[in-house]
């Protein structure tokens, strides 16, 4: 079939060379058959893309399907003559925005399909009745207007002054210089209104912040200002356990936490006296010479270990 | 065939986006629905710039193109605050303003 066309494109060629040239004639802009053979491909398939992003019912093949139904577009601005247009089409269309589209399917929730339920009763049979009918007016007005137009064609503006990128960019920095302009207000209110909506704002019921906590605790909105006492340190237990004793030698209940058992106040009575000072306080020569009265009142013996260093389960429960 | 195929696909094109609209519930498929009628105009503009020999169709098409890329960033973060707030992106379940 090519073949077939080059051999007649040669001999077309040999002929205009022996003949003189015919007078140019107003530009016509012929289909070849390859632009035919890419439009029945094409159309159909960018057809069926919309149809798919329809019937889909899952939102990420809907967006799948309009993907194929842009690529498709942009192939055939390609075959149309717009070169800069169809590069802009995938890279815009179904590399930025179909991107954008799927980043928010992903963050909305890639379940959150269509409910079946019908809000307003037979809304969809109207819908496609009505997009019928549409499609019908349309393809009927335009098939008898338009169908016996021929083309001019862009080739000459295609082929000179830089091309069509060229003349494109020609055009907007001359003749459409006003809006073009205008598109980079909308494109900046485009990028803060995002900002804006996108911006997640703290809601009630979020944790509050340390200087908020700080505040309310000077102003006595809580309990107490300061953080609660830790346990007791002593030198028979320093268990989570052991709660800390007061200035008084009274166990301080705060200081246990409260999904612990507090320990056993028996092997506690020790350190209560040495705490409320009904004991004479540790010897500052203890370690400089062996008395042998030191320990038999500065508390209770050293713990066997095992024994009193942690109280054992079966005690504390009972 | 002549060049008024391209505008019988974008008129098919166009309502199959427009039916779209009417009968999805997803928010986000209502727009991407938008979005291929978008697509299909931007298909006729193209063809009638072919038709008429010069470029002005195109420049529109790219124009549609640069509205279109901010209104998807506009509206999809509507989507997502709507979404934030009232955790459905179902156009039904936004109705505070009907009554």
């Amino acid at each position: 079939m090519s073949a077939l066309l080059a051999a007649a494109e040669v001999a077309v060629r040999f002929a205009g060379q022996l003949q003189p040239p015919p007078p140019p004639a107003p530009p016509v802009d012929v289909i070849s058959t390859g632009e035919t053979v890419a439009f029945w491909v094409l159309g159909p398939l960018a057809l069926a893309g919309g149809l798919g992003m329809i019937f889909a019912r899952n939102a990420v093949h809907s967006a799948l399907w309009l993907v194929l139904s842009m690529l498709c577009l942009g192939l055939l601005y390609f075959v149309q003559q717009a070169p800069f247009l169809g590069v802009v089409q995938i890279i815009v269309y179904t590399g930025a925005i179909m991107m954008l589209f799927l980043f928010v399917l992903m963050l909305v929730g890639r379940d959150s399909s269509d409910s079946v339920v019908e809000v307003l009763r037979g809304q969809r049979l109207v819908g496609a009745l009505l997009g019928l009918g549409f499609a019908g007016l349309v393809v009927a007005s335009v098939a008898r207007a338009l169908t016996d137009v021929t083309a001019r064609g862009l080739a000459s503006q295609n082929s000179s002054g830089g091309g069509n990128v060229g003349q494109i960019g020609r055009e907007l920095y001359s003749t459409y210089l006003f809006p073009f302009e205008l598109t980079s207000a909308l494109l900046i209110v485009a990028a803060i209104g995002a900002m804006v909506l996108g911006y997640a704002q703290r809601r009630p019921g979020t944790k509050p912040t340390q200087r908020e906590l700080v505040r309310a605790r000077l102003r006595g909105e809580h309990a107490r200002p300061s953080p609660l006492p830790g346990p007791g340190v002593f030198a028979t237990a320093n268990s989570v356990a052991t709660p800390a004793l007061l200035p008084d030698g009274s166990p301080a209940p705060e200081s246990v936490s409260e999904l612990i058992q507090p320990r056993d106040r028996r092997t506690l009575a020790g350190d209560e006296a040495a705490v409320a000072g009904a004991l004479p306080g540790p010897d500052a020569h203890a370690l400089v010479a062996p008395r042998q009265d030191a320990g038999a009142d500065s508390g209770p013996p050293p713990p066997e270990p095992g024994r009193q260093g942690t109280p054992e389960p079966s005690e504390v429960t009972r | 065939m002549t060049p008024s195929y391209y505008l019988l696909l974008s008129a098919l094109l166009f309502t199959v986006g427009a039916v779209g609209v009417l009968v999805r519930r997803n928010a986000i498929v209502v727009f991407m629905c938008i979005e291929l009628m978008l697509n299909a105009v931007n298909l006729t503009l193209v063809t009638f710039s072919r038709i008429n020999g010069d470029l002005h169709g195109q420049i529109m098409a790219f124009f549609v193109m640069v509205v279109a890329a901010a209104e998807v960033v506009v509206g999809l973060a509507i989507i997502l605050s709507i979404f934030k707030t009232r955790r459905s992106a179902s156009v039904d379940d936004s109705n505070l303003l009907k009554y």
